[in-house]
């Protein structure tokens, strides 16, 4: 019935992209899953593209040379932070300004345990007489990441969770500001200012003698992290179309009636945090490995705003809408990267175009531009 | 934990702190003052104060203000100062508000819409800045020679300190007298309380949000001409990191509520003072947003709680 009226209301643009979204879901099963794969194909293929002026990228680390892999690793990082986010922003309707917070944690995380030259390996191996070669397996620092990132989610969810949405902004700007805060002030035990080097990949710590995730290739990388985002993509698509993905969308619409309906809102809010935190963690995880050094200021709150700009700009809620929005915010600044000194200009200026004209996002989803067209239906130019 | 350093100088560190905390108080009455009418993060506000601090360069560059100049052409150059970091940031406000959230909120867009067009300005404001001046600090004359004025006990009060924490208060008694008993606050009030029934009322919505814009705007100007004063120097990205704070001080003293931000930005200031002295420096900022968590925690709409339009809710 909404979808009706709709129609009925603005006939040319709403029947297009209708049009486009059904004529898809009305093929068969086999079709779109081969659609599908054809196009997860042509992704594994991306970093072997060899056209002028769309892949060939200038890059800082290597002179007159081509970093089309390594900014796709950029963009798969920044893809997965875009879900994770999604989960939390999209889905749950939390507004989070401090999820670099988290990104950090899960680098730190990798830093710390895997690193040898981290003081944290370093203590441990005194502790328990090890060799100084000793270090945490990779894979163990997976899940250390995963965890301790679910565990701050947890805490910072605890306390702020119970406020209304933007109390729950500045509290989690603050967040993301003093955990840059304390790892660049903990000399002690995180390296301070100085940041971590000798950060291990798949293969151990980066060294000269690492035959696929070395330093200068960066295309095992990417193939890496898009394998790790088309899991979650999976992943989160099971949850969202799971009983919590229904309690999130029941406490984003109207908290008051989920809970009367029985949908503790507070506890899908809390798994809504640490799940996005967890996904946060993780993308940090890959950029450690990746980078092999990591200092404090990366992890600065402008991040922050870059990746709520991500969600936003791609549509949030919709995961094809916001990994759109986030490739193109990581693939036009360095895209380009030749007018240094006016790339941030345009691309604030091109944040504000893009809302706006599409206030919901580039590819907002089918529901949530169904309620964006209630909104404005029940209180036309209201505040 | 230095708690000798902290008592044995607990005036001179509280007085610092007053002062540190009325620049936030100032730049803090911008958010409160649009978030008690429109909901609305204003984000864009820091860079509004940026605006104003160079403004307050430029105009001293223009007329060749000097180190310590003598006591009149101090006035002079204050007052020129004022003038122009008023009528800059002010202009920048309302521009902002004309230019992107005027359209938004014809169109009804969503909250997280007018969040990125502001984050999005604040970029493009901040970035022109940084092309256009460079992106090193930019030292300033000292117009006001540090000197101490006051001496009661070990505690001193320089002339910068008085002149920030007297121009912040008397500002902010002002601006309560101008919104709780003139025509114009009346309207202010009166479409924090209830937009549409204020219009069904006669009151002019769009005017009203323009008008807060612009006094929030100015008040950032007079924000700015205090920062120069006190610190003397500023760049393209001075806004950030004060905006942060000034929204924290705004939101510890329960956002929407006009004297709130003046008791929030005032408690801020002082409790990053004494975590700094406590600590280091390095630890103030921490320090700042575990109060504020706390402090939501036991008081979840702030110190004195959300009340511009009195009746909300």
């Amino acid at each position: 019935m909404t979808t009706d009226s709709k129609v009925e209301r603005d006939p040319k643009v709403e029947r297009k992209r209708v049009s486009i979204g059904d004529r898809w879901r009305a093929l068969p099963k086999w079709q779109r899953w081969l659609g599908f794969a054809a196009f997860v194909a042509f992704l594994y293929y991306l970093p072997l593209l060899g056209i002028p002026g769309l892949t060939w990228l200038r890059t800082d680390y290597i002179a007159n040379g081509n970093n089309w892999a390594g900014v796709l690793f950029t963009c798969a990082v920044y893809v997965l932070i875009a879900l994770g986010l999604n989960v939390v922003i999209g889905l749950a309707g939390l507004l989070d300004l401090g999820y670099v917070g988290f990104y950090a944690v899960g680098a730190y995380s990798v830093a710390l345990f895997g690193s040898r030259q981290s003081p944290v390996v370093q203590a441990i191996q005194d502790k328990f007489g090890l060799s100084q070669e000793w270090a945490m397996l990779w894979a163990v620092c997976i899940i250390i990441a995963l965890v301790l990132a679910m565990i701050s989610g947890v805490l910072l969810g605890w306390p702020t969770l119970r406020l209304r949405g933007d109390y729950l902004a500045i509290v989690t700007l603050g967040f993301g500001e003093i955990i840059q805060r304390v790892v660049r002030n903990s000399v002690s035990w995180s390296g301070g200012p100085a940041g971590i080097a000798a950060i291990p990949g798949p293969e151990g710590a980066p060294s000269a003698d690492n035959k696929v995730f070395g330093l200068l290739d960066a295309k095992p990388w990417y193939w890496l992290a898009l394998s790790v985002v088309l899991l979650i993509v999976f992943l989160v698509r099971r949850l969202e179309n799971s009983r919590v993905g229904r309690a999130w969308l029941a406490v984003r619409e109207d908290e008051d009636a989920a809970a009367v309906m029985g949908v503790y809102p507070f506890k899908f809010k809390l798994w809504a945090f640490a799940i996005g935190a967890a996904l946060g963690g993780l993308s940090g995880l890959l950029f450690a490995s990746r980078a092999g050094f990591i200092e404090p200021n990366q992890f600065n709150a402008q991040l922050s705003i870059l990746f709520v700009a991500m969600v936003v700009v791609g549509g949030a809620g919709n995961m094809a809408g916001v990994a759109v929005g986030a490739f193109l915010l990581a693939y036009l600044p360095e895209r380009f990267r030749d007018f240094a000194e006016w790339r941030f200009l345009v691309f604030g200026l091109a944040l504000v175009i893009v809302m706006l004209i599409r206030p919901q996002g580039l590819f907002p989803s089918r529901r949530r531009a169904r309620e964006l067209q209630d909104r404005r239906e029940e209180v036309p130019a209201g505040v | 934990m230095n708690f000798d350093e902290l008592f044995g100088h607990l005036g001179q560190h509280t007085v610092d702190g007053l002062a540190k905390g009325s620049i936030y108080a100032l730049v803090a009455l911008g958010y409160t003052l649009v978030y008690g009418v429109l909901k609305l993060i204003n984000f864009a506000h820091s860079e509004v104060f940026m605006v104003g601090t160079f403004a307050v360069l430029g105009t001293w560059t223009v007329m060749g203000a000097t180190n310590n100049p003598g006591i009149g052409m101090m006035l002079v150059f204050l007052a020129a100062g004022l003038v122009a970091g008023a009528v800059a940031s002010g202009a920048t406000a309302v521009a902002v508000e004309r230019i992107a959230y005027k359209r938004l909120r014809t169109m009804n867009a969503p909250p997280l819409a007018f969040l990125i067009t502001a984050i999005g300005l604040s970029l493009v404001l901040s970035e022109a800045f940084g092309v256009w001046q460079g992106r090193l600090v930019k030292g300033m004359p000292t117009i006001v020679p540090q000197e101490v004025v006051f001496q009661i006990g070990n505690t001193a009060i320089t002339n910068t300190q008085l002149i920030t924490v007297v121009a912040a208060i008397l500002m902010m008694i002002g601006l309560d007298v101008f919104i709780n008993r003139t025509r114009y606050g009346r309207g202010v009030r009166a479409v924090a309380q209830n937009p549409d029934t204020a219009a069904l009322m006669g009151v002019n919505k769009d005017r009203v949000i323009m008008l807060i814009f612009l006094l929030g705007g100015l008040l950032a100007g007079a924000a700015a001409l205090l920062y120069s004063v006190r610190y003397g120097n500023t760049r393209f990205n001075v806004g950030f990191i004060l905006g942060l704070k000034a929204f924290t001080a705004a939101v510890l003293g329960g956002i929407g509520n006009l004297r709130g931000a003046l008791v929030g930005g005032l408690v801020l200031g002082v409790i990053e003072v004494y975590a700094a002295t406590l600590t280091s420096s390095n630890w103030e900022d921490v320090a700042a947003f575990v109060v504020l968590v706390v402090v939501l925690l036991f008081r979840p709409t702030g110190l004195l709680g959300e009340s511009l339009g009195r009746a909300r809710a």
